[in-house]
C-alpha cells in the first residue's frame, strides 16, 4: 500500500513542478531513480526512447512506464493520474481569468526564470544519459588514471555523429519522425553489439 | 453523461493519434474539436495551447482540459484528462510488460544500448530548440550555468531549482520595471 501512495505523491510533485513539456519530466525521473532506487538511470533513458516511439504525450508515457516498472498496472494508473492532476486543477482555477493570466507581469517574470531553469535541468539529465552511453561502465569502475580515451565507447560516438548529421544537416532526413532514428539505432546496436 | 463520454473519446483520439506531443497535437486537436464537433474556434484552441504551456504538467493534457472545462466544467476537464492518458496507459503497459520479460535477452540489451545513443541526440536536439526561446540574455545564461552545475555536483531536488528560478525571474522583472519606471 505504501508504495502506491508514495508513487502517487511523487508523480503529483512532478506534475506540479515540471514546466515546459514532456522532456521536462526527465530530470525529475532521474532524481526519483536516485532517491528511491526503484529503477536505474539507464532504465530512464530506455523509457524515454519507448515514450518517443509510441503515441501519446511523452510525459504521460514516461509516467505510465515508470509507474508500471515500480508497481505494475495499478502503479501505471496512479503515476499517470498523479502527473495530470496539478495541471488539471490549475486549468480549472485560471479559466476564469484566461488572458489576464498570460499577460500578468508576475507570471511573465516567473517564466523568464523558469524557461532557462527547465533547459538547464534537461541538460544536466542529458549529460547523465550521455555518461552511461559514451563511457564504458565496466572500464570506468576499474579506472586507475591515464588513458582517458580508452574509456570512450567509440562505436557509440560514431553512431551519435551519424545521427546528428541526419537529424540536423540533411533536409531529406531532418523532418523524419524520431521513431525512425530510434529503430535505426536499435538495429545498429544489435548488428554491432553495442 | 453522453457529452462527458464524447469529451472523453475526443481526448482519447487526440492522445492516440499524436506522436510525441507538443506541436504535433495541434492539427489533430483542430480536426477533432474545431472542424468535427465545432466545440471551439481555431483562436480558442491556440489560446488554450499557449496557456497550457504556462502551466506545469503535460501540455497536451492541459490543453484538452480547457476544452473539457468549457463544455462541462470540472467533470468535463476530468473526462478530457482521463481520455488523454488512456491510450498511453494501454500501449505503454503492454510494451513495458513485454520489454520487462525480454530485458535479459542480449539482443534486447544491444538494441537499447544503440537506442540510448539516439536518445542522447534527441535530447541534445530538443535542448537546442528550447535554448533559442529560453536563454535570451546574459542573466538567463548565468542562471542556466548555475543550475546545470548545481544539479550535476550537488544532491539537490529539481523542485528547489524550479522554485528558486521562478522567484528569481519575478524579482528580476520587478527590479527592471522599477528601474524603467524611475527613468521614465
Amino acid at each position: 500500500m505504501m508504495i502506491y501512495l508514495r508513487l502517487f505523491w511523487e508523480f503529483l510533485k512532478i506534475g506540479l513542478f515540471s514546466v515546459g513539456g514532456g522532456m521536462a519530466t526527465l530530470p525529475f525521473l532521474y532524481d526519483l531513480a536516485d532517491k528511491t532506487g526503484w529503477f536505474t538511470g539507464a532504465q530512464v533513458a530506455d523509457m524515454l526512447a519507448v515514450s518517443e516511439s509510441t503515441p501519446g504525450p511523452i510525459g504521460i508515457n514516461m509516467a505510465t512506464y515508470t509507474g508500471y516498472t515500480v508497481a505494475g498496472v495499478p502503479g501505471a494508473v496512479l503515476a499517470s493520474v498523479g502527473i495530470i492532476l496539478p495541471g488539471l486543477a490549475l486549468v480549472l482555477i485560471i479559466t476564469a481569468m484566461l488572458e489576464k493570466f498570460r499577460k500578468n507581469r508576475y507570471v511573465e517574470g516567473a517564466f523568464y526564470g523558469l524557461r532557462p531553469a527547465s533547459v538547464a535541468l534537461i541538460t544536466a539529465a542529458g549529460l547523465l544519459v550521455a555518461k552511461i552511453t559514451f563511457l564504458d561502465e565496466a572500464l570506468l569502475e576499474a579506472y586507475s588514471g591515464g588513458g582517458f580515451l580508452s574509456l570512450i565507447s567509440w562505436k557509440a560516438v560514431i553512431l551519435a555523429a551519424v545521427l546528428l548529421v541526419m537529424t540536423r544537416w540533411f533536409k531529406s532526413t531532418k523532418k523524419l519522425h524520431p521513431v525512425v532514428f530510434i529503430v535505426l539505432s536499435a538495429a545498429v546496436g544489435i548488428l554491432f553489439r553495442f | 453523461m453522453k457529452e462527458l463520454l464524447q469529451i472523453y473519446l475526443a481526448a482519447l483520439r487526440v492522445g492516440a493519434l499524436t506522436f510525441g506531443g507538443g506541436y504535433a497535437m495541434l492539427p489533430i486537436l483542430q480536426k477533432e474539436v474545431v472542424e468535427g464537433r465545432k466545440w471551439n474556434t481555431e483562436a480558442e484552441i491556440l489560446d488554450y495551447y499557449a496557456l497550457a504551456q504556462c502551466l506545469p504538467g503535460i501540455i497536451m493534457v492541459n490543453t484538452l482540459s480547457f476544452v473539457g472545462q468549457k463544455r462541462r466544467g470540472k467533470t468535463g476537464a476530468l473526462a478530457a484528462g482521463l481520455g488523454a492518458i488512456t491510450p498511453s496507459l494501454i500501449i505503454i503497459t503492454l510494451i513495458a510488460a513485454v520489454l520487462t520479460a525480454f530485458a535479459d535477452v542480449p539482443a534486447v540489451q544491444h538494441a537499447f544500448a544503440g537506442i540510448r545513443v539516439c536518445v542522447c541526440v534527441l535530447i541534445f536536439n530538443s535542448i537546442l530548440k528550447l535554448w533559442k526561446s529560453s536563454v535570451i540574455d546574459g542573466i538567463c545564461l548565468a542562471l542556466f550555468l548555475v543550475i546545470v552545475l548545481g544539479s550535476l555536483f550537488f544532491d539537490i531536488t529539481p523542485i528547489a531549482f524550479v522554485v528558486a528560478a521562478a522567484v528569481f525571474g519575478v524579482l528580476i522583472t520587478l527590479a527592471r520595471t522599477r528601474k524603467g519606471g524611475g527613468a521614465a
